[in-house]
């Protein structure tokens, strides 16, 4: 739908909107009361724990459970043959519990439902799995030797032209752009080629993966768990357990972090066949160890970077060649990384090449803007240097070439009204920009892209008796979601938002509903919210009419009210919604609304960073001083929630930039599979963090909402490796750049 | 093994448990005591979602035996308002918007509670210091420093 009419400048006067109400789940989650994954116990539980491969490639050549079976308090184990075949989603399947072979360091191998967990643990060593240890991969460029070791003896990529004729690596090829990159590259005065690497990081959320299940005879159950999408838990247990959907019914939990990490299933399909195989509720709790080693993380990436240039500072051209590693199984986001790589930037002549490749990693899971940010660092890096070059101000050298409404995007779609130059020139007219620098500090400024998402959404609400509004919505909170999406109800309304109370109802309460990712529930959710209270008012409308006795159509809702218009305006006293809520029983029963979407028209959302970074010269350690974020949110409902998304994706990028990564060793076993070795950035390492939140309504959205979860975590990469630059006169090609490899490169720059 | 016979006091009431020698503090507040208030995001005392103090030191209650609560004072955030009256922290958490998930949220405000009584005049630098233990992966920490600055500032307003 398109709603440019009502976004429009000066369409209307928001009550509602814009203002910061304290959060509807706020009192339950500064006392303790909030339940999370983890905080839920049924009677009869029994505790689920599960093996995992200590290889990272073996095959699986026999599991003798009997044991383990026999042990005291032991109820039910599970291996793979517990489980069907024929899945819809095999690699899924496959993940979840292993088949002819482990292909990563902690792939699940079997499980057990035990009455304590100790007695669950204790009977995991009696469990005698024989592996034959294959050799593994672990780095994305050198799971592309001819040499190297092949997952899966079946995979030929698609998009590969010739196609090849033995399996390899590689399960897919992209590529996007337009123009003549080698016509572009022919008129550049100066060309610029570099090639980068950056480490897997984790999601990192606080609340390790958890949930508790129950799965009768009869095919019904029910499953309590953290997710971002508890429809898609429900489709894709429905499918690895063999049972309808219906007969499933899913309730999200409080959700402690997910980040993207929790947009599928581990451990509850696991769960689920424990429960099934000992009739019993059985819970399972991820450990810190196992979050880190069998979920999540994002893919790592080798990006080579072309990008020529004229002496005035006008792109010619651009290319990369992107690989990225998702892990044991296909779906890294290279696309995402081949398709945003150059968006920021207006190019006549563009191509991105896209590998996506797996290794004997866990399947990499979506992580905040997945692929983008890696995308981001490689181009970013390289357009800093060319700025350089041609001896002109970054942001200058960005606006020059920036996108703009009408440019044709590196990926396709032609842009309409978007916020990056606002984004650029707000950004070079902040204080930061012009604010002096100490010793061994310099400054770096990076632009992003995320093109956001809208998808299925399902939105139920309810007018009560007593004039307050309940909101049912399918897409898990997971920032805050409930009090913007009651903002938009009340402001729809005309109701207070502390008369609005909005749940996250269970999947046989409401329609299909997609996962909370893409930043889509503000927007997507957000629309349904607007559209069903639309719903619910058009049914006051008809209530106050019959009471009159004058046309539906003669009636209009406005502030809270409905009120005659036409040629019956000023006939009668406008109705308030609670006085049509006292007497819905006699005018026709209980008042309702509701809308289902598939929303598209979600608006892309663009910003730049600023950072100041100090880098100690005796240690190679760079901490960030100042840090600035300039973001277009479309509209922002609920203002202290949107800078908190713009804070956490600049930390998250931060951490990612000079800290975390995963560390293998040669055998592919994960070295850091805990927080203090896989460092996220504490509040010791970091200043304040300034959110500068900008509006270019998308008109996709009634007010103008674009997703603002994902934008933000796609320049720090760059934006501090740019700031490093200055500071130490080094340019990292590495991500993280952590203390060793920044002294490193002091020392050889000496 | 027999499990052992612990007398403590929680959030100000007696309370009698029996538990395994080698069970953590943690294990037995939530599964024992059902106060699931503290949150479990490591087990290595590395993330401070279980802060508590045990007769008034912070500590990481997934460091601490079950055992070693005989005859102590235990603090958890459930214990932490007063009836219906929030403590300050609790109110400015919620004022600042300093909490996106909130699975963190009853850790940093134990930790932070525990620092205002130690030091009722923190620098920012302070904060982010004592707060260095409690791992937020949602809100950059920016608006939790704040909330808690904006809590020592208020509650000195109160006393002078």
């Amino acid at each position: 739908m398109n709603y440019q009419s009502e976004v429009s400048p000066d369409a209307r006067k928001f009550k509602s909107i814009g203002t910061r109400p304290l959060r509807p789940d706020g009192l339950d989650k500064v006392t303790g009361k909030a339940r999370f994954g983890a905080d839920v116990s049924a009677p009869g539980m029994l505790h689920g724990v599960i093996l995992r491969s200590p290889h990272a490639h073996a095959l699986i050549k026999s599991i003798d459970t009997s044991k383990a079976e026999a042990a005291e308090g032991v109820h039910a184990v599970v291996t793979r043959a517990d489980f069907g075949s024929d899945f819809d989603n095999p690699d899924v399947m496959d993940n979840v519990m292993a088949g002819k072979k482990a292909l990563y360091d902690g792939h699940t191998v079997a499980a057990i439902a035990a009455s304590s967990e100790a007695a669950a643990r204790k009977a995991l060593k009696l469990i005698k799995v024989e592996y034959e240890v294959l050799k593994g991969v672990t780095d994305v460029d050198a799971a592309l030797a001819p040499d190297a070791p092949i997952l899966h003896e079946d995979m030929v990529p698609d998009g590969v032209d010739p196609a090849p004729t033995k399996p390899t690596n590689i399960a897919h090829r992209h590529e996007f752009g337009h123009g003549d990159v080698d016509k572009g590259f022919k008129e550049a005065d100066i060309i610029i080629e570099r090639s980068f690497k950056t480490e897997a990081a984790h999601q990192g959320y606080i609340e390790p993966h958890a949930c508790l299940a129950t799965l009768g005879s009869d095919g019904r159950g029910e499953l309590w768990c953290c997710t971002q999408g508890h429809y898609y838990v429900r489709e894709l247990c429905a499918d690895l357990l063999k049972i309808e959907e219906s007969q499933l019914r899913v309730t999200a939990s409080e959700i402690g972090g997910g980040f993207g990490g929790k947009t599928t299933v581990f451990i509850e399909p696991v769960a689920l066949a424990l429960s099934k195989k000992s009739n019993r509720p059985v819970k399972i709790v991820m450990s810190r160890n196992e979050v880190f080693r069998a979920s999540g993380p994002t893919a790592s990436s080798s990006v080579d970077v072309k990008i020529g240039v004229k002496k005035d500072g006008r792109i010619t051209a651009g290319f990369a060649n992107l690989r990225y590693q998702g892990g044991a199984y296909p779906g890294s986001p290279v696309e995402f990384g081949a398709m945003s790589a150059f968006a920021c930037y207006d190019l006549e002549n563009v191509k991105t090449v896209g590998y996506d490749i797996v290794t004997n990693r866990p399947k990499q899971v979506a992580y905040r803007a997945p692929g983008a940010p890696m995308a981001a660092f490689a181009i970013e890096s390289v357009v800093d240097e060319l700025a350089k070059k041609v001896g002109m101000d970054p942001i200058e050298f960005r606006l020059k070439n920036a996108s703009s409404a009408g440019s044709k995007s590196s990926y396709g779609p032609t842009f309409s009204d978007i916020g990056l130059a606002l984004t650029l020139e707000t950004a070079k007219n902040h204080p930061h920009y012009s604010a002096p620098l100490g010793p061994n500090q310099g400054r770096g400024v990076a632009c992003g892209f995320w093109f956001n998402f809208g998808g299925q959404t399902s939105v139920s609400l309810a007018v009560n008796a007593d004039g307050t509004v309940g909101l049912s919505v399918g897409t898990p909170d997971i920032g805050g979601s409930r009090a913007s999406l009651s903002l938009m109800v009340a402001e729809e309304m005309g109701v207070e938002y502390e008369k609005v109370r909005a749940i996250i109802a269970d999947t046989a309460s409401l329609g299909y509903n997609d996962v909370t990712d893409g930043s889509r529930v503000t927007f997507a959710s957000g629309i349904a919210a607007i559209e069903a209270s639309r719903n619910a008012c058009k049914v006051m409308c008809a209530r106050a009419a019959k009471t009159w006795g004058i046309p539906e159509d003669a009636v209009v809702w406005e502030d809270g009210h409905a009120k005659p218009a036409g040629s019956n305006a000023g006939d009668f006293k406008p109705m308030s919604l609670v006085e049509i809520a006292a007497n819905a029983s006699s005018t026709g029963g209980p008042i309702a609304g509701h809308h289902e979407i598939n929303a598209d028209g979600a608006g892309v959302s663009f910003s730049t960073h600023l950072a100041d970074v100090e880098v100690d010269p005796e240690t190679g350690r760079a901490e960030v001083v100042r840090y600035t974020v300039f973001q277009d949110a479309g509209k922002a409902i609920h203002p202290s929630y949107v800078e908190g998304q713009f804070q956490g994706g600049a930390v998250q990028g931060i951490g990612w930039a000079l800290n975390e990564e995963y560390i293998y060793d040669n055998e592919g076993r994960l070295q850091n599979p805990g927080f203090l070795d896989y460092r996220i950035p504490v509040a010791s390492d970091l200043p304040m963090i300034d959110a500068v939140i900008l509006e270019v309504p998308n008109p996709g959205h009634p007010y103008g909402v674009r997703g603002v979860g994902e934008t933000s975590i796609v320049p720090p990469l760059a934006t501090v490796a740019n700031a490093l630059a200055a500071a130490a006169g080094i340019r990292m090609t590495d991500i993280p750049m952590s203390p060793p490899k920044v002294l490193k490169a002091i020392d050889e720059a000496k | 093994m027999s499990q052992i016979h612990v007398s403590t006091t929680v959030n100000g009431d007696a309370v009698e448990f029996l538990c395994e020698p080698d069970e953590t503090l943690l294990t037995v507040l939530r599964d024992r005591l059902g106060l699931t208030g503290s949150k479990e995001g490591c087990g290595s005392g590395d993330c401070g979602a279980c802060s508590i103090t045990i007769d008034g030191r912070l500590v990481c209650s997934c460091l601490a035996l079950g055992a070693e609560a005989q005859g102590c004072e235990i603090a958890t955030i459930e214990g932490m308002a007063e009836g219906e009256n929030l403590h300050p922290l609790q109110s400015k958490f919620l004022e600042h918007a300093a909490l996106q998930c909130g699975i963190c949220t009853p850790g940093f405000l134990v930790a932070a509670k525990a620092l205002l009584e130690k030091n009722p005049d923190p620098s920012e630098t302070e904060i982010r210091y004592w707060l260095a233990g409690n791992l937020c992966r949602c809100t950059g920490y920016d608006k939790i420093i704040r909330a808690v600055m904006d809590t020592a500032e208020e509650m000195k307003a109160a006393k002078s």
